[in-house]
């Protein structure tokens, strides 16, 4: 179908953003990629009395490293992300994530700042954010805030965020070099939302990765298992308390399985879900220690 | 009511044009109603078959969901761009030689990706075929035809 009747801003600056979404008090949607916005519009299911497109605020654009993080301007498009040379070398794992999001001509308008706000549980880039302990800067009439992925995302594509504000910047902490990570993702078809995701992040003590197996660090979280992305702390806990063997990864995956609570729709059951999180935990792990093991960075 | 009606000025395949819209007209219906440029298709209207890609300055993006206004001051390439002097483009010349069509619908989206994907990655393997035209849904050819052309194509384009 086509979009419904609406009025169209295309503001320079945020202020101007902020300015109109105040004025359209809370009857206004923020436009970003499009690539989850333009189907809602076409099938007719969001009916906003106006679009503000934040395509034209240049400002919103970035990739910034400094200070042991990388910070996004909200606009930033996944294709840029994907092709970043600041983005493979600091954040690997985020380059793997983005490679599942969509398909290239869509990380070509999606942004990264538009996924997070959107908060599909079953999109990467939350997960991403979970896993990393990363932070989005929102701003609104009253200034700025910074949140914690705990604090931004409630449920089903619904996020704290309130009607006056828009994500401005995305922060994720930099992965120390020689970290392993990886990204696992189930889908029935390439570029189909995830089933199940898994975003692992593993640092091990400097070397003794292969003999040792020590874990200094494990960064566990989930794409498509319940209502928000999942930190799988207690899975991560078992890995840093009993290194990286195969019983102790056998262990964790078993844990994370248990702490998912996951929703059967079409495309998969609770308990199917349940499974593919133990599984792809397993496989993320493994293949996250086979990063560090060949100091792969 | 003429209000809520703005001017979109853009290029598409090297020539300038400018048309009015409602802001909602969707870009791949202003390219096929206001500017006559009907080799792109509409197929699902949500981004998912891909019937509609075009290039947005230089890049593959989902016509039928961007908004025309939003397309104000860019640079397009449509399937109407490709053939030059009468001359097939390498791309459309692999698929006609590989069978990598049939009805024809998907073409279009088919033939845009694929230009992005060979000058994402010049020298492709399979795996970053199939990836890379998952991006558009074809129902007649099975898709083995196509991913033989763009496997065709690539050393082509590679050396022109």
């Amino acid at each position: 179908m086509k979009p419904p009747k609406f009025d169209y801003h295309a503001p320079k600056t945020v202020d101007e953003a902020l300015a109109l979404l105040t004025r359209y008090d809370g009857e206004a949607k923020i436009l970003a990629g499009g690539q989850s916005l333009m189907p809602l519009l076409n099938f007719r299911l969001s009916r906003p009395a106006a679009l503000v497109d934040l395509n034209r605020i240049p400002a919103l654009a970035y990739i910034k490293e400094g200070d042991g993080s990388v910070k996004f301007g909200a606009m930033t498009r996944q294709r840029t992300i994907e092709f970043s040379a600041v983005v493979a070398k600091r954040l690997p794992l985020l380059t793997e994530a983005t490679r599942w999001v969509g398909h290239l001509p869509i990380r070509t308008r999606g942004t990264i700042g538009g996924s997070i706000a959107h908060a599909d549980p079953s999109a990467e880039y939350p997960a991403v954010l979970t896993a990393l302990d990363g932070e989005v800067v929102a701003r609104g009439p009253k200034g700025e805030r910074v949140l914690k992925s705990r604090e931004l995302f409630q449920t089903y594509l619904t996020t704290t965020l309130a009607a006056d504000e828009i994500l401005t910047e995305v922060r994720l902490p930099a992965t120390p070099a020689g970290a392993g990570y990886a990204f696992e993702e189930f889908a029935r078809r390439h570029g189909d939302f995830a089933i199940i995701g898994i975003a692992a992040v593993i640092v091990c003590d400097a070397g003794v990765a292969r003999d040792g197996r020590r874990c200094s660090m494990a960064r566990l979280a989930t794409a498509g298992a319940g209502p928000v992305p999942v930190r799988l702390r207690a899975a991560e806990e078992i890995l840093e308390r009993e290194g990286l063997g195969d019983d102790a990864i056998a262990r964790a995956s078993a844990k994370a399985q248990e702490l998912v609570q996951p929703d059967a729709d079409i495309h998969a059951s609770a308990d199917y879900r349940r499974h593919l999180t133990g599984v792809l935990t397993g496989r993320a792990i493994k293949r996250a220690l086979t990063k560090v093991a060949r100091g792969e960075r | 009511m003429a209000e809520n009606v703005m001017t979109v000025r853009l290029k598409v395949n090297g020539v300038q044009h400018e048309g009015r819209c409602e802001p909602r007209k969707l870009l791949v219906d202003f390219l096929r109603e206001d500017l006559g440029l009907t080799g792109t298709h509409v197929g699902c209207e949500h981004g998912i078959c891909g019937a509609c890609t075009i290039l947005f300055n230089g890049e593959a993006a989902r016509s039928c969901i961007m908004l025309a206004v939003q397309a104000d001051g860019a640079e397009l390439q449509t399937i109407e761009g490709l053939m030059q002097n009468g001359k097939l483009h390498p791309l459309q010349q692999a698929f006609h030689e590989h069978h990598g069509l049939q009805c024809g619908f998907c073409t279009p989206g088919m033939l845009m990706t694929a230009l992005d994907l060979l000058r994402v990655k010049p020298e492709p393997t399979e795996a970053d075929i199939r990836e890379g035209i998952s991006a558009v849904l074809c129902r007649c050819t099975g898709y083995q035809g196509i991913i033989e052309a763009v496997k065709a194509a690539a050393p082509v384009l590679r050396r022109s």
